[in-house]
């Protein structure tokens, strides 16, 4: 296959991502001259139809954005309205947020690790054909997942769009008694993440190492889920108020998601390539011994490599999970009670794929005047185009259609949900 | 036996069965009411029923898993039921409430007409 022709590389509809979305890659004389992440979703209008909601809706109707990370939005949501309203949630209640987000970090990471990205790495179409070859690794995944569902079950009430959250805490906490069983089953969820983990480091990674600006949250003493500051690898430290300062939304045509830029800056990765490279440091011993054995380096800009850091925050979430468990004491109230009051509340956890901003603004009703939602796939849409740009010229080798699998590939690096990001996929690649 | 939909729920719920009839929601395939019935054991259900999300792998997935592992159960039919709304907490519409009465006694028939090999059979519902 020639280098020099000109190809025109198009994927209509894009595999193994959540939502609707496509793919544009031209080429000419071995070079790119564009490429072009077509989100057409159409847009979902959420920030216009939340206005006049009340504070208390936000919630469950933002949940609706995400069937794999309405927890995400849960959490954004109910800490921007707390901090709008005055409340802060300490104590156990803070306890089964992280542990009910942990839940969903499984489920997710297991979701894309096992059955929508392993597929690329072994040269499968599908997981359901990879699961002629491996059938093992696919059972060892889904067992691993439903742990986590069972989390967010337990305490969201259902495993889809759990409903049990409100601002303030929870409509109703578990008992010790309704908590502890799941000791024992995440106790043998820790041993199948560490034969996940071992799994997936025998893939096969192409050297891709990028110069990324990673921004992630980070906090005092944890790995990040529901608070901290916002950090990057190039100096960027924040307040999460700030965000709207330093972060911008722009609009481009081809994609009906809104691309987010650090002013002045471009482009950043949000993730788990982000949170593990700004907070190892925050990941117990077990954990991080784990990540090294796994061949993780201390700085990994390898977008490939992001499927070992899943696995590796998967035994994470895992083991943060044993440990609340371990430790959980009721609260004295299911919540913390809430009264309207005029105010503006910003809001950001690490999402599965990244970080996720909500401000709002209440008037004297606590009725939401404005809201905004920025989504981890929004984020890192610039990231995804400057990855094709520097990959795709590595791989014009490549048959047009094992070509097209290996853009497809790149994208999956990211988990891209589109779904969340038109609040976006499908490739056409075009060589001339 | 009721299932979410869940990938390994459903896995762990068809594993091991001799018999399968599964019941489930259709949607955009005909009017609300209009009843669909396929033999899974035979091929796989139409990609259109497939799930629409990469995050709720439904039933057409669970069974094209155990069909490439060899672990297909003998006899799969499923019954799609075309919905009319799907909004949460909402009625059942007429025209699906009549559907729902005949696919009782479709599935009484094809259990019926097996003989013996009915007491093993597992009646299944899917939100999926």
């Amino acid at each position: 296959m020639s280098a020099r022709r000109s190809r025109t590389i198009s994927v209509a509809a894009l595999a193994r991502v959540e939502g609707e979305g496509g793919l544009l890659v031209k080429t000419k004389g071995g070079k790119v001259t564009q490429v072009q992440l077509r989100i057409y979703e159409p847009p979902r209008f959420f920030e216009a139809f939340l206005r006049g909601r009340r504070f208390d809706e936000a919630p469950d109707l933002t949940a609706r954005i995400c069937g794999i990370c309405p927890v995400a939005y849960q959490m954004s949501s109910v800490h921007a309205m707390e901090q709008a309203l005055g409340l802060k949630v300490e104590g156990p209640l803070r306890d089964l947020r992280r542990l009910l987000y942990c839940g969903e970090w499984i489920e997710s990471h297991v979701l894309h690790v096992a059955m929508l990205h392993a597929p690329d790495f072994l040269g499968y179409e599908s997981a359901i054909h990879m699961s002629r070859d491996h059938p093992d690794l696919v059972a060892l995944a889904l067992k691993l997942k439903k742990a986590g569902n069972e989390v967010v079950a337990l305490l969201g009430g259902r495993e889809i769009h759990p409903i049990n959250v409100r601002v303030g805490g929870f409509y109703r906490v578990p008992t010790r008694a309704e908590l502890s069983p799941l000791g024992e089953r995440l106790l043998w969820a820790r041993d199948a993440a560490l034969e996940l983990l071992r799994a997936v480091a025998r893939f096969e990674f192409p050297d891709f190492d990028q110069d990324y600006e990673f921004v992630a949250l980070r906090h005092p003493e944890e790995y990040p889920l529901n608070e901290g500051r916002l950090v990057s690898s190039k100096g960027l430290d924040i307040p999460i108020d700030d965000f709207t300062l330093h972060f911008q939304e722009e609009h481009v045509p081809h994609s009906n998601a809104l691309h987010a830029v650090l002013k002045g800056r471009g482009a950043y990765h949000v993730g788990p390539l982000a949170r593990y490279n700004l907070n190892q440091d925050r990941l117990p011993a077990l954990v991080r011994e784990a990540a090294t054995e796994a061949g993780l380096r201390p700085v990994e800009r390898n977008p490939f490599r992001s499927i070992l850091v899943r696995a590796v925050e998967t035994l994470y979430a895992i083991e943060e999970a044993r440990r609340i468990v371990a430790s959980y004491e009721p609260p004295d109230q299911p919540f913390l009670s809430a009264e309207p009051r005029a105010g503006v509340g910003h809001g950001c956890s690490e999402a599965p794929r990244g970080i996720l901003y909500h401000r709002y603004r209440l008037d004297e009703q606590g009725l939401i005047v404005e809201a905004q939602i920025v989504p981890p796939t929004a984020q890192n849409q610039k990231t995804i185009e400057n990855d094709l740009w520097r990959f795709v010229p590595t791989q014009l080798h490549l048959p047009e259609d094992e070509l097209a699998l290996r853009c497809e590939q790149a994208v999956r690096n990211y988990d891209p949900c589109i779904s969340c990001a038109t609040h976006f996929l499908r490739l056409r690649l075009e060589q001339e | 036996l009721h299932s979410t939909g869940e990938l390994g729920a459903l896995l762990e719920a068809l594993q091991g069965r001799a018999r399968v009839v599964a019941i489930d929601a259709a949607a955009g395939q005909g009017a609300a009411g209009r009843v669909h019935r396929f033999d899974a054991s035979r091929r796989a259900l139409p990609a259109v029923l497939a799930a629409g999300s990469t995050h709720g792998l439904g039933l057409a997935a669970a069974l094209e898993l155990l069909r490439v592992q060899g672990r297909l159960p003998a006899q799969v039919v499923v019954y799609a039921i075309e919905g009319a709304a799907y909004d949460v907490g909402g009625e059942l519409a007429p025209a699906v409430e009549r559907a729902v009465r005949e696919v009782e006694k479709l599935v009484r028939r094809e259990l019926g007409a097996s003989g013996g090999s009915s007491r093993r059979a597992r009646r299944m519902s899917s939100t999926g």
